[in-house]
């Protein structure tokens, strides 16, 4: 049975629909803070502002906090009400999709780390901004990507989901075609290394964001079509999620 | 060719992977699935109506397939229990009842409706709501239904004991007890006892009336414990008001409303995806 968003508002038990609607919001306050926190480690990384990178890296024991808080409720929706059918499947979509965002919350912290890489022992900016450009650009995608992804959970939208499949697979093109741009200026000079090495794992890390963009939206279309979509090709996800 | 060779060959491919294929709908009336297996009993449009002209069975059609546990969920007043009634003729005691359509077991395709209700007494069991042992030894409630048939020997009586007790998970608390009254043991042990009845008679389907809804948590889990041993064992048609109960022990699942079915499915499939919305209305607690 696909579902819809006002569904798990309508249970003869008002104390479960408080639970359900407490589990989601809960789960939309930590997916709308970590992509906050792409934002704020992306910015601190251009304008080199160790502070804002400090204030990012402190962000994530909060996200981490409220994994811990979202996780026991829905081991206690599982406890007290046996959730079925649709339920059932928000739960467990709500359940997987949460360490997705903790994981995401996880690389912007990364990001963030490479802010303080950026200086040397006496305060000095050693980094050249080479592969800025390219990691900006896919920042901005990954980004809208998680919104998007949180969207298709808060609306039920798999079309939208669907589309966020999608878009990971351009960003794996985006990161390989930078990759090996990145690779061209450390054969034209080793001296920039050091700094290509550093801007490859933030993009390694923003990437990596888009994965797990990319398996939340796997759960929002399993959570409302009721078929797993993971591991299948595009042209399967399509049909489940066609209207 | 049989009801029975029909329902595998009309199948092309597994059922589970139809039911993937199809998309549950909001729109959608009814869903039955076409199990794959073999099937013990067919029932086909039927219809019941009470002495006061009341239907309570409105054209009812669904499958059992052969040694598994087929649950009946639905609010109360939907007909479950008098659907399961249906299947030993218990209605026949009142004056007046009427039925149409069939409930034809397989492989011998004899429609149960047809046959005297003592024979079908004797082919299918059932065990009600509140544990009924009779006021005799533990023993003699065992060997109740073979003393019926005319089975008298010993030696057989005793083996049959054993293993109907065995098989309804009570023989390791009573075996050194047999003689005492089967009422001085506990509701769960009763009912259990009830359940060895029922068995000893070797019945082609054996009926549970709510089976456990008098009974404490612990004795409910023996039960459910007992029922999932005999999946695979005896074709078993189970009453329930416990829908967590129906998921945990059956195989297939019907769900049932205002007398009609509104789906019939594997158990695994209608409690993560049912096909029809007031199905998932139901068991999501949605209802009403």
């Amino acid at each position: 049975m696909s579902t819809s968003r006002e569904d798990h508002l309508h249970h003869i038990s008002q104390q479960f629909n408080s639970d359900l609607s407490k589990l989601r919001t809960n789960f939309l306050t930590m997916g709308g803070m970590v992509e906050n926190q792409i934002v704020k480690a992306m910015e601190a990384l251009e304008n080199h502002d160790y502070e804002l990178a400090e204030e990012t890296r402190l962000k994530d024991k909060e996200v981490d906090q409220l994994e811990i808080l979202i996780d026991e409720e829905a081991s206690r929706i599982f406890a007290k009400r046996q959730p079925a059918a649709s339920d059932l499947r928000l739960v467990i979509s709500v359940l997987k999709m949460v360490s997705d965002l903790e994981r995401i919350g996880d690389e912007a912290k990364k990001i963030a780390k490479f802010v303080f890489s950026d200086f040397d022992e006496s305060g000095n900016l050693v980094s050249t901004p080479r592969g800025y450009v390219e990691a900006r650009y896919i920042a901005k995608h990954v980004t809208s990507m998680v919104r998007d992804a949180l969207d298709s959970f808060s609306r039920f939208d798999t079309q939208m989901a669907l589309r966020v499949m999608k878009e990971d697979k351009r960003v794996d093109e985006e990161y390989k075609v930078a990759a090996r741009s990145l690779a061209t200026v450390m054969m034209e000079d080793p001296r920039n290394i050091t700094s290509c090495l550093s801007i490859m794992w933030v993009l390694r890390a923003l990437e990596r964001i888009g994965d797990h963009a990319c398996n939340v939206a796997e759960h929002v279309i399993y959570m409302v079509e009721g078929q797993d979509v993971r591991h299948t090709p595009m042209d399967k996800a399509e049909k489940v999620v066609r209207r | 060719m049989s009801a029975n060779e029909m329902a595998t060959n009309r199948i092309g491919q597994p059922a589970r992977m139809r039911a993937q294929s199809e998309r549950p709908s909001e729109t959608r009336e009814h869903w039955y699935l076409e199990p794959e297996g073999t099937l013990r009993a067919r029932v086909s449009n039927l219809k019941f109506w009470y002495g006061d002209g009341t239907q309570a069975i409105d054209d009812v059609s669904m499958p059992l397939v052969d040694k598994q546990v087929t649950a009946l969920i639905g609010p109360s007043g939907c007909g479950k229990s008098t659907f399961l009634r249906c299947f030993n003729r218990m209605h026949d005691l009142y004056q007046g009842v009427k039925y149409s359509g069939s409930i034809k077991l397989l492989p011998e395709d004899e429609n149960l409706i047809d046959l005297d209700p003592n024979i079908v007494r004797m082919r299918v069991g059932m065990v009600f709501q509140k544990p009924n042992p009779f006021p005799k030894s533990i023993y003699e409630n065992v060997i109740a239904g073979l003393k019926i048939r005319g089975i008298s020997k010993r030696g057989v009586l005793d083996e049959i004991v054993e293993t109907s007790l065995r098989q309804a998970a009570l023989w390791d608390e009573v075996k050194d007890r047999l003689d005492q009254p089967a009422l001085s043991m506990s509701g769960g042990q009763q009912q259990r006892l009830c359940i060895a009845r029922a068995l000893a008679v070797q019945p082609e389907i054996l009926l549970l009336d709510e089976p456990t809804s008098a009974l404490d948590p612990i004795a409910t889990a023996k039960i459910e414990d007992l029922i999932n041993q005999l999946s695979g064992k005896v074709t078993v048609l189970i009453v329930t008001h416990n829908m967590q109960q129906a998921a945990r022990i059956s195989n297939y699942t019907s769900y049932m409303y205002l007398g009609k079915l509104i789906e019939y499915n594997e158990t695994d499939s209608l409690f993560t995806r049912p096909m029809c919305q007031r199905t998932e209305d139901y068991i999501t607690g949605r209802f009403g």
